[in-house]
């Protein structure tokens, strides 16, 4: 196994510009649950890691659940690249996702990754707000941690129901500055993420993005165009392979119909038919 | 060392392991993780004469050891793949096998004789069996004059292999293959997707946009390892088998069948692997069971 694939790297080393991706198998280290519902599962791989850029998602295989058939896409959370070890944030939607958080330590699970475009990267001495939503906080965070710009400079909104349904990210406070919104006013401020006084003035950012449930998406994508500031955002649409080959994941774009799998998951809210 | 290569009447392959349709794009897709020349062939998304944006979102569903897919033959038109596709792909080391669809049988044949103008494509085959378009595609498939009458004119225009892909959605589908035999077909396909449904029961509404779809995966292996069985006995031309092989395993009880070749589609969402994998996988089986030439596997089947 290691011999093949070491043999595809070679291959692929005299190869176009293409993305390279892989199908590689890791061991899962840890699944942590948040609560009830989430869950971070962390995985490392026996070979060194392919560079992965905020946004970029993996496509893993669900084990030992005959009812599922295709692999699930999650967005690659936190990237270690001197232990070789990726997470993922799992929130339970389904039989498919419900079987991965059931996954123990030890156990093994096949990964296709690097997928998909990621978000652009801010300039330097930029200001940006990122918004993320239930499992949408993954690649949003990714993003932050990634964006290279002071704390003050990256300021990101976290939405949930409610205080119990937040993810615990206060190590995050070294990337960003973080605000939260519960429905309930449990955490935060009071309201949905658009609630939030920051939404009152976005001219002062150079920079939106967002992920989480579809609403919340076109709720921050319509504010940002109010105030004529870049918007990009990571869509979910369901998909079967992940790497544009079977044209499932489709979203109506100024370009037609493309693939949310290849030419997303990020997309800027300019190009979409919202 | 054994001999993996066959001829599917014309129709050289280094090995009997194939992409589906539909199921590797325009095998660009797959560069991304492997050299493709490892493959006996590519069968290439499949494409109509002018650009289709293919039926709307949601398009799958997944089902139990299976999916529904209602994709729509989303493709920008023969003009687009020959001017930018076809240059990117043509030098790859394996065989690349166009997909042909119409909504009119002068549409088939207007394809076709664009395709048979290009040098680097090694075969075509006549898809009469898309069940996820509104006009064409599987109607041409499920009754005999209609699938004579478009393999006829096909067959006229085009002086390469021609393979005829055949829909599992008829009552006899070794009479459509005798049908397509007759008119000049090289060899046949099957089989297409089956034609399906899922519904969600909570919102009470159908889990696809155009309600029913094509159901592919480990689901339909038996009942398309049953119809090439019988297809092979009907017909003199070698038939290329397909449905749910997720495996080496599948691919050899498909050899046994009576298939020539095999094409892998469904499994290559799991992972773009499994092709290699499958070629791979016969090359032990025939180590380990003494087997030189694949061709000796074909239609073995012992009753």
């Amino acid at each position: 196994m290691l011999i093949a694939k070491m043999y595809m790297l070679v291959i692929f080393a005299g190869k176009s510009t293409r993305m390279k991706k892989v199908v590689d198998q890791f061991t899962v280290v840890s699944n942590i649950p948040y609560n009830s519902t989430n869950y971070c599962i962390t995985l490392k791989s026996s070979l060194p890691l392919e560079k992965i850029e905020a946004g970029q998602f993996t496509n893993v295989e669900i084990p030992g659940n005959k009812d599922v058939f295709l692999r699930r896409p999650f967005s690659l959370f936190e990237v270690d690249y001197k232990s070789n070890t990726v997470s993922i944030l799992v929130k339970i939607l389904g039989k498919g996702s419900k079987t991965l958080t059931e996954v123990q330590s030890g156990e093994e699970l096949s990964l296709i990754y690097p997928l998909g475009k990621g978000f652009t990267l801010p300039s330097k001495g930029e200001k940006i707000l990122a918004v993320g939503g239930g499992s949408g906080v993954a690649p949003v965070l990714h993003l932050a941690r990634n964006s290279h710009l002071p704390t003050e400079k990256v300021h990101v909104i976290l939405g949930a129901r409610s205080a119990s349904d937040h993810i615990p990210v206060d190590h995050y406070s070294e990337w960003a500055t973080c605000h939260y919104t519960t429905d309930d006013g449990s955490l935060g401020i009071h309201g949905v993420v658009t609630s939030h006084p920051l939404f009152k003035d976005l001219t002062q950012f150079d920079r939106i993005y967002a992920c989480g449930p579809l609403p919340m998406m076109k709720a921050v994508a319509a504010q940002a165009k109010l105030a004529d500031v870049s918007c990009e955002v990571s869509l979910e649409n369901l998909m079967a392979c992940g790497f544009g080959v079977c044209l499932c994941c489709i979203e109506p774009t100024n370009k037609g119909n493309l693939c949310v799998c290849t030419e997303g998951p990020v997309f800027n809210v300019n190009n979409l038919k919202w | 060392m054994v001999n993996l290569s066959v001829d599917i009447k014309g129709l050289a392959l280094k090995n009997p392991v194939m992409t589906a349709s539909g199921c590797s794009g325009f095998g660009e897709e797959l560069t991304d993780f492997y050299d493709v020349s490892e493959l006996g062939g590519i069968l290439l998304k499949g494409i109509t004469l002018r650009n289709r944006d293919g039926n709307p979102y949601p398009r799958m569903a997944e089902t139990a050891s299976g999916m529904l897919n209602a994709v729509g033959l989303q493709n920008k038109g023969v003009d687009y793949f020959i001017s930018h596709i076809y240059p990117r792909i043509k030098d790859y080391n394996t065989s690349l096998i166009v997909n042909v669809n119409g909504s009119t049988v002068e549409e088939y044949v207007e394809v076709t004789e664009k395709i048979a103008e290009l040098d680097k494509i090694a075969a075509m085959e006549l898809n009469i069996s898309c069940p996820n378009v509104k006009e064409g595609g599987m109607a041409f498939g499920v009754s005999c004059p209609s699938a004579e009458y478009v393999t006829r004119e096909v067959r006229k225009v085009y002086p390469r292999p021609l393979i005829v892909k055949l829909s599992p959605n008829v009552t006899d589908v070794t009479e459509i293959a005798k049908a397509v035999e007759g008119q000049g077909a090289d060899s046949v396909s099957l089989v297409n997707t089956f034609l399906g449904m899922a519904i969600d029961a909570v919102t009470r509404k159908p889990l696809l946009s155009t309600i029913t779809g094509g159901l592919s995966g480990p689901a339909i292996k038996p009942i398309a390892l049953r119809m090439v069985w019988q297809v092979s006995r009907a017909v003199k031309i070698p038939v290329i088998g397909l449905g749910g092989i997720m495996n080496a395993t599948d691919a050899i009880e498909f050899f046994l069948a009576g298939a020539s070749a095999i094409q892998v589609g469904t499994a290559i969402f799991k992972d773009p692997n499994i092709p290699v994998q499958i070629v791979q996988g016969i090359r032990e089986y025939m180590y380990r069971h003494n087997v030189k030439d694949i061709n000796n596997l074909i239609g073995g089947l012992q009753v």
